[in-house]
């Protein structure tokens, strides 16, 4: 009997539960049940205003919030791993914990930060005796990225804190003692070192980002909408499955495409 | 050490704190506070109560929580089963074989959650096979997801396995069968455990997906936070939340136990 029989039934098992299904809604994006030639689902969704306009909300929102969480993530590693204080690896820890919480916690403790009768509106009403405070941005496409940056920072934090551990700190002291200021230090000796770090990082927040729905599901919006948030709306606010299938599959095109790179990178990087 | 000055790391110190405390801290302890009053209209919660926990601990939402426990601990169990027989078999495998395994078994993350519910739905509301409507197709659902953490976090530990340990067991006239029970998975156990802790964590908190094919009599936790938020009741919705966190974190617990219990062997 040969040995790759034993690999035979997960890949069964998967090809059942996730590939027949992965291949159906192929299929359904190119046969509309109202009938049509091929590509009349797709067609009608490039056409639509939505579409576009989704599309170009969900790159610039995963873009901006990968950016954003990249220099965050690189200043709070930095300060853990260079800077260390009292309590620095209790940081370390509760960032773990972070992690295993779902994001969408995110978006309804912002409400209570930033919503219209939050804590900052009411520090600003309190002290001023405005009749409402100066937030509103919650609904709106900088709530969702404030909301993302902060719930995905950690995941850039977490191979950035691996590969500083792994730095030999005498560099530092090295490049110290001939004279380099902190901000020389990390420009040349710690960024080149964390490159890598960041890159599978970046490209795995920036998937994750692509493919954010709770975020932006409880933000509640109605100018914000993601390409899942598409879908959603399509099948089961709208019982529209081609289009549904449709924009799946141009989202799962740019969200696989890009988490090959990622393991490239990674795999390069060895994260 | 980076920064030599006193007042210089102090300021490093000040920055940190100026930025992790309002962007990390800040939103937990909120959602903590917010569970415990009825009121939020100015700088701080007010009207403290234990209401929202006893709304929170029965009715609609004891059963979404019971949901969630069943949901998670059989998603999870489910695709430890699968992960770990798909790492094992890959592990036997040549170059070219082990990649693609892998890649395979990774494709689930790559594709976006709803798209994932999406055709699930849409898979398994058509004959041969009806899920549609029932818990199953939850469960079922949640498995695809986690089926990738798990396959992954139990090669990574194949790959960390001292073959010496099998090598010696086969020669001393062991067959394969027991090799695997009595030496490789005992020495997995670690992995294992930690790879059920993950699952656990990623199915209690799953959206996406359960938005896409929630049956109303199978509606997780995450589902109903939502539908409380979305009416309106944030302050319900944010005890169902810490119920949601509490109940994660302690599973995480007792796995992470479990798995120094089993480093001592």
């Amino acid at each position: 009997m040969p040995r790759g029989v034993w690999a035979l039934p997960p890949v069964v098992v998967l090809a059942l539960v996730f590939l027949y299904p992965l291949a159906l809604v192929v299929q359904q994006s190119f046969s509309p049940e109202s009938g049509g030639g091929a590509f009349d689902a797709y067609a009608s969704v490039f056409a639509s205003q939505s579409f576009r306009e989704a599309l170009g909300t969900t790159v610039w929102l995963a873009v901006g919030a990968t950016v954003g969480c990249l220099v965050l993530g690189f200043a709070l590693a930095l300060v853990i791993a260079f800077v260390p204080f009292p309590g620095a690896r209790a940081v370390a820890k509760f960032i773990d914990v972070f992690l295993s919480f779902p994001s969408f916690l995110i978006t309804l403790a912002l409400l209570f930060v930033y919503g219209t009768v939050g804590m900052a509106n009411g520090l600003v009403t309190d002290l001023t005796g405005a009749a409402e405070g100066p937030f509103h941005f919650l609904t709106t496409p900088w709530g969702v990225l404030l909301a993302e940056i902060t719930y995905f920072t950690p995941f850039v934090m977490r191979p950035l804190l691996a590969a500083f551990s792994q730095l030999d700190t005498a560099q530092l002291e090295v490049a110290a003692g001939l004279g380099a200021r902190p901000a020389r230090i990390v420009r040349q000796v710690i960024l080149p070192e964390a490159l890598p770090a960041l890159a599978a990082g970046g490209s795995l927040v920036l998937v994750m980002c692509l493919n954010e729905f709770g975020i932006v599901l409880f933000t509640g919006a109605k100018d914000v909408t993601t390409l899942p948030m598409l879908i959603y709306g399509k099948a089961i606010l709208e019982s529209d499955y081609s289009a549904a299938c449709g924009v799946a599959v141009v989202n799962i095109a740019i969200s696989v495409g890009l988490f090959g790179l990622y393991r490239v990178v990674g795999k390069r990087a060895g994260a | 050490m980076l920064v030599h000055s006193k007042s210089g790391r102090w300021a490093a110190w000040g920055l940190f704190g100026l930025l992790f405390l309002p962007l990390f801290a800040l939103p937990l302890l909120v959602v903590v506070a917010a569970s415990f009053s009825t009121h939020w209209s100015g700088a701080f919660p007010s009207g403290p109560t234990t209401e929202n926990y006893a709304a929170a601990v029965r009715g609609e939402s004891l059963q979404a929580l019971t949901t969630s426990l069943v949901t998670a601990v059989a998603a999870s169990l489910l695709a430890l089963a699968v992960g770990t027989w798909a790492a094992l078999a890959a592990a036997t495998l040549k170059k070219r074989g082990k990649r693609l395994m892998d890649a395979l078994f990774m494709l689930p993350v790559a594709v976006p959650s709803v798209v994932v519910g999406l055709a699930v739905l849409v898979a398994f509301s058509r004959p041969p096979v009806l899920l549609n409507g029932t818990g199953s197709i939850v469960v079922l659902a949640h498995t695809v997801l986690v089926t990738a953490f798990a396959h992954q976090s139990v090669s990574a530990a194949i790959v960390r396995l001292d073959p010496a340990y099998e090598q010696a067991a086969a020669s001393l006239g062991a067959r394969p069968a027991y090799v695997l029970w009595r030496v490789e998975l005992p020495l997995l156990l670690p992995s294992l455990t930690a790879a059920a802790g993950l699952c656990f964590a990623l199915s209690m908190g799953e959206l996406s997906a359960t938005m896409m094919l929630y049956p109303p009599d199978w509606m997780p936790l995450p589902v109903r936070i939502f539908t409380a938020t979305d009416r309106g009741s944030l302050f319900t919705g944010s005890a169902v939340a810490v119920v949601l966190m509490a109940a994660t974190l302690l599973v995480l617990l007792a796995v992470s136990r479990v798995r120094t219990r089993a480093s001592y062997r």
